[in-house]
């Protein structure tokens, strides 16, 4: 049980204890909460006593008075207003004006509540009052995690984005102060590898600029009819020297009815990372098997690789960003560590699914359901 | 007769980088055993006990460095560890272990941006050797 700390402000001493009467064992709960609100309630008899306890308490919920013996409820509004509390103020008064309410909600009030009220239509404001500062407190909270998830994501960003540079210029160095003496055979390995990281780094900020647009929803998603034959069969032949480099064996199933309404851009880097991570985390002379098929209204993308397969544990988060599993298996094999994760987006932007199974060296199959027509258009 | 090189161990997850720092500190006239992952370092460590180590902060976890440089000292206290990152300021992951609090936790002796120079390097060693 959560608590809310009220202030009742009242002159009337009667008025106090009647509000803490009604309140005492009443309690809030919406179903999108995750526990119910009580009101833990504290009194104040002038607008000195209330300011006094609101600096010194932290208090969520002001059920004030406007016509007080010293300062009235309106300069009480106005102080927790410039002090800029986190507070939810209810104005309660005897003689309610429209003008009086107009100033009140212009100084931030929440409610304004005429006297004298039944115990139901207090109850009721309290539920109001309980819900806003419930959602408010969600909302703020949700943006400083966003907020947090931002910045975790630039910190491991610089952080992939230095590491090649560090090394390219650990290379030059060595080149340069003539580390492995002058024969300019023995620094080929040392070209090669700066070039390798040039590349690696190349792909990551292609992939950058992929998933920074699909976020944005800046990317065009043009709707066309396509063939997913098609789409297959190019993303085979693109990866076919490197698959060719390794002695992988693609085969694709080709399903008569084969028809998906998306943007092709979409789907093909959707077949074009599954594929060539097939590859990529396969054997030598290893194989992939592509199938698609229809099911209702959805197509069932089938990748799976005979390769190095993946722990349960690694399963778990190889859709997140930057999630590379790293290990002897895959020291030498480059990545961005975002092809997963980019095509995760576009598939749950579609309303689609993706999942894995996988096998530690025997191969993995990642399955991705697509409806067959655009779902969040 | 010449005494026995000390040995540095190398924990990095860069490859590139494994083998440029491997190659400086072998001409330091150190003996450089490496490793390329937390888990690797953890069953090196099992085998020997090394003079001092180098540790890179991020691999398989953000954090990978902090467990390993805990696991070296929790096993032999006395072996210098610095811990070497390529993120520093541009995120705010900045620690240095002046407070005896940051020390306690973040077991590690010195704290190094992976850019240094070969010759700050060296001299950062030598002083934690204390040769």
């Amino acid at each position: 049980m959560a608590k809310l700390k009220t202030l009742i402000v009242d002159d009337e001493p009667g008025i106090r204890s009647g509000i803490n009467r009604i309140l005492r064992n009443f309690t809030v709960g919406y179903p999108f909460m995750d526990e119910d609100f009580e009101f833990d309630l504290i009194e104040a008899a002038t607008g000195e006593e209330a300011i006094e306890i609101l600096d010194r308490e932290q208090i969520d919920i002001v059920l004030l008075d406007n016509k007080l013996p010293g300062i009235d409820g309106m300069e009480v509004l106005e102080d927790i207003n410039k002090k800029q509390m986190d507070v939810a103020v209810m104005m309660i008064t005897s003689y309610a004006s429209l003008e009086l309410a107009i100033k009140a909600t212009k100084n931030g009030a929440y409610n304004f509540s005429p006297k004298p009220f039944t115990p139901d239509e207090l109850r009721a404001s309290m539920e109001n009052i309980a819900k806003h500062l419930f959602l408010k407190r969600m909302t703020r909270r949700m943006q400083q995690e966003g907020k947090s998830v931002r910045f975790q994501f630039l910190s491991v960003l610089s952080h992939e984005l230095k590491s090649p540079l560090n090394a390219i210029e650990g290379y030059l160095k060595m080149m340069q102060d003539r580390q492995v003496g002058n024969n300019l055979e023995d620094y080929d390995k040392m070209v090669d590898r700066s070039l390798v990281r040039i590349k690696g780094m190349r792909n990551l900020i292609m992939d950058l600029l992929d998933l920074t647009k699909i976020e944005s929803g800046k990317k065009k998603r043009e709707i066309k009819k396509i063939d997913l034959n098609d789409v297959a069969k190019m993303a085979v032949d693109t990866m076919e020297p490197y698959a060719i480099q390794r002695n992988v064996k693609v085969h694709v199933d080709i399903q008569h009815e084969a028809y998906i309404k998306a943007d092709t851009e979409e789907i093909e880097i959707i077949f074009n990372n599954l594929i060539s991570n097939a590859i990529k985390y396969n054997k030598d002379n290893g194989e992939v098997f592509v199938s698609i098929k229809s099911l209702n209204g959805d197509v069932i993308i089938k990748v799976e690789d005979t390769g190095i397969g993946m722990s349960e544990e690694e399963t778990a988060s190889i859709f997140q960003e930057f999630v590379r599993i790293k290990n002897q298996k895959t020291r030498t094999i480059t990545g961005s560590g975002l092809g997963l994760s980019i095509i995760k987006k576009i598939i749950d932007e579609s309303g689609g699914e993706i999942s894995v199974e996988s096998k530690p060296d025997q191969g993995s199959t990642f399955t991705v359901k697509l409806p067959k027509s655009p779902v969040n258009i | 007769m010449k005494t026995e090189r000390k040995k540095i161990f190398l924990v990095d997850d860069d490859m590139d980088y494994l083998f440029q720092i491997k190659a400086n500190i072998e001409k330091m006239d150190y003996e450089v055993v490496t490793a390329e992952s937390q888990k690797d370092a953890e069953e090196k460590l099992a085998e020997f006990k090394p003079d001092l180590a180098i540790v890179d902060l991020m691999m398989e976890n953000e954090d990978s460095g902090f467990i390993v440089s805990y696991k070296i000292k929790k096993k032999y206290p006395q072996v210098p560890v610095i811990i070497a990152t390529a993120v520093t300021a541009e995120t705010g992951y900045t620690f240095d272990l002046s407070s005896p609090d940051e020390r306690q936790w973040i077991k590690a002796d010195l704290y190094l941006d992976k850019s240094i120079r070969k010759d700050q390097l060296h001299r950062e060693i030598r002083r934690l050797l204390k040769e």
